[in-house]
């Protein structure tokens, strides 16, 4: 395709408007932790002035910002190890046999993926506070308020049952004939073969964790349990903190989740438009 | 395994679903039950819960702060849809090429949605501050705009979060679209151009048609984000100024967790649910409707 010098000027133009209204203010958040020089608030630099990792050592050390990182990488890593297992096993079940009462459970599963999560807040609450029955403690102020309820994800286990659906049914029948028990068939034939998708269905549960601001509103109010999204509010509310630091955290929480997106991008983009289509 | 009882069989598929099972049942199924019975009860911190049947849905229908709410989220959701749609949209078109350096720019201006919405609004908060030298006014001075107020602004707080949601909504539409537009059938394309037609009938004629699915998941995610909305407005304007961007879930929360009236509360999350239902169930007979022509 041949183009005239004016639309490639306006591609170029069009492509830089994109990069800084989506992009901007991030590198705008990058620049000024890096400086030097307090800004006042509200104020973002396109370079810093005089480059510093000061405000980060602050953050990190003073503003206890590892603390709350932890918290949060903690949380959204065995959250989406147990919730992807959690959801291979129940999809294994569903897509892979037949049993009475199938349709109830999937369609019991599926109906929460319908249900907005946060109408559920106060009797969750309530429920995170209750004592445990026969183990007789309470979930409230712990780390399990803040993994548990999020184990359970429909999206996951829809995605990967549709997903096992499509694995021939010779392949299981031959490892049956081999001897092969029900969990070796599930570790060594079914989840091998689904692979693609289980690592799709982890990226976009580690994102979906990492985003929860509600849950761990509720789910704990001791302080060092907080997640660093929960954390980011508070230390704006009740401290007189200076904006360069405050940008400094907000930079840290930021990284993980675009580290995450940017290395496994495959996967997340052909996840998306499964479940696009799908969903 | 031939030795393994048969009568046992039945029970695989159990043991493999009772993970899902136990946590799908205590963190979603018992809250959802207790919270029915939350919504038909006025709950006590001493002793018994008292019975009031629908009293807490009477209220809802004449509570006007609730109203105010529904008619702030109504907006937020038809806004952002509309204007996050098209835009979302404009941009696909934009950005569809597989050149490499179109393909970078993609991946750069998807960070926003992979972004945790708390620090979304911690940002909006810094672009937006409402000093004559924040990023927002600093931008519209070079116009000669005068400095706003923005979140601070009763008649402008509500569109400012809106804008949030657009922002953040933006990339992840654009996917769609993208995912749309791949699965257009090119010959199409060249029989429209054997035709003679220009850009703009293409687009009438075979893209948006085209498109109809992609508009369709769009518009209905964007409905079901917009509706339960909570965290973009908690972490911005908290409701305020003066409750002008005060929605559904706001008003959820500060009736449940400030003002502790439980019962209340779950009536109006009920009625919520509700209306998300119905909303699924219209959108699912209308894309029905639409495939059978």
């Amino acid at each position: 395709m041949t183009q005239t010098l004016s639309q490639k000027f306006a591609r170029v133009v069009l492509y830089a408007f994109l990069l800084i209204v989506f992009c901007g203010p991030f590198w705008g958040i990058l620049a000024t932790a890096f400086n030097s020089a307090t800004v006042q608030p509200g104020k973002l630099l396109l370079w810093p002035e005089e480059f510093t990792l000061r405000h980060f050592s602050y953050a990190w050390h003073e503003a206890k910002a590892y603390v709350y990182l932890f918290n949060s990488l903690l949380v959204a890593l065995i959250g989406t190890a147990l919730q992807t297992l959690v959801s291979a096993m129940a999809a294994y079940a569903l897509a892979r046999k037949r049993f009475r009462g199938m349709a109830v459970v999937s369609l019991a599963i599926l109906s929460t993926m319908m249900l907005p999560e946060e109408v559920i807040a106060i009797p969750l609450y309530l429920t995170l506070q209750a004592k445990i029955p026969v183990l007789d403690v309470s979930l409230y102020n712990t780390y399990f308020a803040l993994i548990l309820p999020v184990v359970g994800w429909a999206f996951s286990v829809f995605l990967l049952t549709e997903f096992m659906k499509a694995v021939p049914q010779d392949l299981e029948d031959a490892a049956r004939v081999d001897g092969a028990s029900e969990l070796q068939i599930f570790r060594h034939v079914i989840l091998p073969l689904v692979k693609p998708a289980l690592g799709t269905a982890a990226i976009f549960g580690f994102l979906m964790i990492w985003d929860q601001y509600l849950l761990p509103l509720i789910a704990v109010d001791k302080r060092e349990l907080y997640t660093i999204p929960v954390v980011l509010r508070s230390m704006r509310v009740d401290e007189i903190m200076q904006s360069n630091i405050f940008i400094a955290v907000t930079v840290i929480a930021t990284v993980p989740s675009v580290l995450v997106y940017l290395a496994l991008q495959r996967q997340f983009n052909s996840g998306l438009t499964a479940g696009a289509v799908k969903g | 395994m031939q030795s393994k009882p048969r009568q046992w069989q039945w029970a695989v598929p159990w043991l493999f679903l009772a993970p899902a099972l136990i946590v799908f049942t205590w963190f979603k199924f018992v809250p959802i039950a207790k919270g029915m019975v939350m919504s038909l009860h006025n709950m006590k911190f001493f002793g018994p819960d008292e019975w009031v049947g629908l009293a807490h849905y009477e209220r809802a229908i004449s509570d006007s702060a609730l109203h105010a709410a529904v008619g702030n989220t109504l907006l937020y959701v038809i806004v952002s849809t509309v204007v996050g749609g098209v835009l979302a949209f404009c941009v696909a078109l934009a950005l569809q090429d597989q050149a490499r350096h179109v393909r970078i720019i993609r991946t750069a201006i998807f960070i926003p949605a992979v972004t945790s919405v708390a620090i979304l609004s911690e940002i909006w908060r810094i672009v937006f501050y409402p000093a004559a030298n924040g990023v927002a006014n600093s931008f519209i001075a070079l116009f000669y705009i005068p400095a706003q107020s923005w979140m601070a602004d009763p008649d402008q707080a509500l569109y400012v979060v809106i804008l949030l949601q657009i922002w953040k909504s933006i990339p992840y539409n654009m996917v769609i679209f993208l995912a749309g537009l791949a699965g257009i059938n090119r010959e199409l394309y060249d029989a429209a151009d054997v035709d003679g037609a220009n850009v703009w009938r293409k687009l009438w004629h075979v893209t948006l048609p085209g498109l109809i699915p992609a508009f369709s998941v769009v518009i209905m995610l964007s409905f079901i984000r917009g509706f339960r909305v909570f965290t973009e407005i908690y972490t911005t304007t908290g409701g305020g100024p003066a409750g002008r961007t005060e929605v559904i879930m706001t008003v959820i929360f500060k009736t449940g967790f400030e003002r502790l009236d439980y019962g209340y509360a779950a009536a109006v999350s009920f009625l919520l649910v509700a209306f998300t239902v119905l909303l699924t169930v219209l959108h699912i007979t209308i894309k029905n409707r639409i495939s059978r022509f």
